[in-house]
């Protein structure tokens, strides 16, 4: 992408720790707009946190979080909701609303946050169902009468609700079967394209990093220790950076031969 | 007629276009022109798919101009994932719905019931087997239980029923000083907590404390798979996690039950001095002289029947958990209230057997 890179999010100087155990330390990351980044790491080094800690729902003991160009630590309440409404997340296993149907729960954001009349409201959370790739009877079931692959994607089709700007997506692909989680990669990479989306998301999946994402971000050493594309990924000298793009898993994915 | 549609077509902005739309939808032939559209997303396209759908259908033709390739590529993924139009809605409530509910609902009572009764004869021959070996008691569990159902609601139950003896001689004393027949209140007090109150409200206690207790840990052993990880283990769910629980819970009751009895008294005597003027002396003597041991041996023998059902509606409600929470929080009320019920039910049907059999 050869135009000016906009940053959506900056991370600078992140700390958090619970109790005595410090997660991240002096954390630095930009999010480009347009761009899909994946975030991978160990198990333990603090992936979901950093996504917790950017979208509020963890409170960094320093550092500070700018989406939009506004500083989402400082900021009141009401304009912390207006660049929420700009974000849709999507959780490791869907978190919907085990009280309400899918098609409710996809209704929900749009019932808080908008005016539009019932029946169009029912028609776009269907509509969202479907670019999901849920068939129609999913709408009228209940989450836990769902598959954690349906789940998943009910999730999804929630998170999208209002279209936002930005997803943040946590480990969007695991446990899915492996056509389910290509289906995941071309949906997300058709809703970037067309939709001019951002996606932060965290994933184990090489796969995935593969086939979407932009730009990646390797956490390790309570920070973001390297950034870039896949290829600068298989120059890094870090053992566990190394072993990650250059284990078996890594070469059947794709990595480390040309293309 | 050329509709032109301009500026954000966004989720956030959408009521104003559809009211755009709206106005030409009669026109004959339609074109909606998306050249001055500034930034559409899938909402926006969603409206220009489906206005363009209604428009097709009854004949007319729609034409779409002036999109930029993106949106186009938006418009074509949206118009692929429509989903297809129901054609016949659901229909409203009739009054056969309604009858039919309450039928089912009867049925899956009715079911529910022999579901318990198979879980009791279940839990009994699992006692049966571990009658004729030992060995297989857990000691452990069985002493952890007792405690957690019998020892820690020692304060809660002593408090229940010292103030459930202060109310029965404060009310009785009320009435019965019309009469002049104050030292009465004694076997009013004695008789109903001995009889009655003491065990029944220990149940209910107990019931709401450790029934509750019991649906939610199995229930949520249930959800995250163990019960089923302890099966392809070997291990009899009913032997490890509901035997000791039920087991604890009937040795126990009539403990409590004993405690409640004694404390409902001293409330009763400490109640009876203070607002009558009847000593401890004398309310010891009357008790002695005109109230049967029966009453109390009636009272506690209702005990170990009130544990089993208590303890039986509460594994059986856990075990019925399935892989959502919201199920867990529903069989935990339904666990009480349940028990608490058939408590009463059994407490009823005990009354009506001592009055036949006339203790």
């Amino acid at each position: 992408m050869p135009e000016p890179r906009d940053a959506v999010i900056e991370v600078r100087g992140l700390r958090t720790q619970f109790g005595d155990h410090v997660v991240h330390d002096g954390l630095d990351l930009d999010v480009y707009r347009g761009e899909v980044l994946g975030v991978v790491g160990g198990s333990g080094t603090g992936k979901s946190v950093l996504l917790r800690a950017i979208v509020g729902l963890v409170r960094p003991r320093a550092g500070s979080v700018t989406v939009f160009g506004t500083d989402m630590l400082d900021a009141s309440d009401t304009v912390r909701q207006k660049i929420e409404q700009r974000w849709g997340v999507m959780f490791q296993d869907g978190a919907l609303f085990s009280s309400l149907t899918v098609r409710e729960n996809v209704e929900v954001p749009m019932r808080e946050q908008t005016g539009l009349s019932p029946e169009t409201r029912r028609a776009l959370a269907e509509l969202k169902v479907s670019m999901v790739g849920l068939p129609a009877i999913a709408c009228d079931k209940y989450p836990s009468e769902l598959s954690g692959g349906m789940r998943k994607r009910a999730g999804l089709a929630r998170a999208l609700a209002l279209d936002p700007e930005i997803v943040f997506l946590d480990e969007p692909t695991a446990g899915l079967d492996p056509i389910g989680a290509s289906a995941f990669d071309a949906l997300i990479k058709k809703l970037q394209t067309t939709l001019g989306l951002t996606v932060f998301m965290v994933t184990h999946d090489l796969d995935s990093l593969h086939a979407i994402c932009d730009r990646i971000a390797v956490l390790a050493e309570k920070k973001v220790f390297v950034t870039g594309s896949m290829q600068d990924m298989l120059e890094v000298d870090h053992p566990w950076v190394h072993e990650y793009f250059h284990g078996p898993r890594a070469r059947a994915a794709g990595f480390g031969s040309k293309g | 007629m050329n509709v032109t549609l301009s500026g954000r077509l966004v989720v956030a902005e959408l009521a104003k276009a559809q009211a755009q739309i709206a106005a030409a939808l009669p026109e004959p032939d339609v074109t909606l022109d998306l050249s001055a559209v500034e930034a559409m997303d899938t909402a926006g396209a969603w409206l220009v798919v489906t206005s363009q759908t209604e428009i097709e259908e009854r004949g007319a033709r729609c034409e779409i101009a002036g999109a930029s390739p993106v949106q186009q590529e938006l418009l074509e993924v949206v118009r692929q994932s429509m989903p297809a139009k129901d054609a016949t809605a659901k229909p409203r409530h009739s009054f056969f719905d309604w009858l039919e509910a309450i039928g089912q609902k009867t049925w899956r009572g009715f079911q529910g019931l022999i579901e318990i009764t198979a879980f009791l004869g279940a839990v009994v021959a699992r006692l049966g087997y571990v009658a004729l070996h030992p060995r297989r008691l857990r000691l452990t569990s069985l002493v952890h239980h007792m405690q957690q159902i019998g020892l820690n609601a020692v304060p809660i139950v002593s408090l229940m029923a010292f103030l459930i003896g202060i109310v029965m001689a404060f009310q009785g004393a009320v009435q019965l000083r019309q009469f002049g027949a104050e030292v009465f209140v004694v076997d009013l007090i004695a008789i109903s907590v001995l009889r009655e109150l003491g065990v029944l409200l220990t149940a209910i206690i107990v019931a709401g404390r450790s029934g509750a207790a019991f649906t939610a840990a199995i229930g949520s052993m249930k959800m995250r798979e163990e019960i089923d990880a302890m099966e392809t283990l070997g291990l009899d769910p009913i032997e490890v996690l509901v035997l000791p629980r039920v087991l604890a819970l009937v040795i126990v009751l009539p403990l409590l039950g004993f405690v409640a009895d004694v404390m409902g008294l001293l409330g009763g005597a400490a109640m009876s001095w203070i607002e009558l003027g009847v000593s401890p002396g004398m309310f010891q003597t009357r008790l002695y002289d005109s109230v049967d041991v029966w009453h109390y041996v009636v009272g506690l023998v209702k005990a170990p029947f009130f544990a089993l059902i208590i303890g039986i509606v509460g594994s059986y409600q856990g075990m019925k958990v399935g892989g959502d929470a919201e199920s867990l929080g529903r069989l935990t009320s339904t666990s009480v209230v349940l028990s608490i019920f058939l408590v009463i039910v059994a407490d009823a049907m005990f009354s009506v057997f001592f009055a036949v059999v006339g203790v």
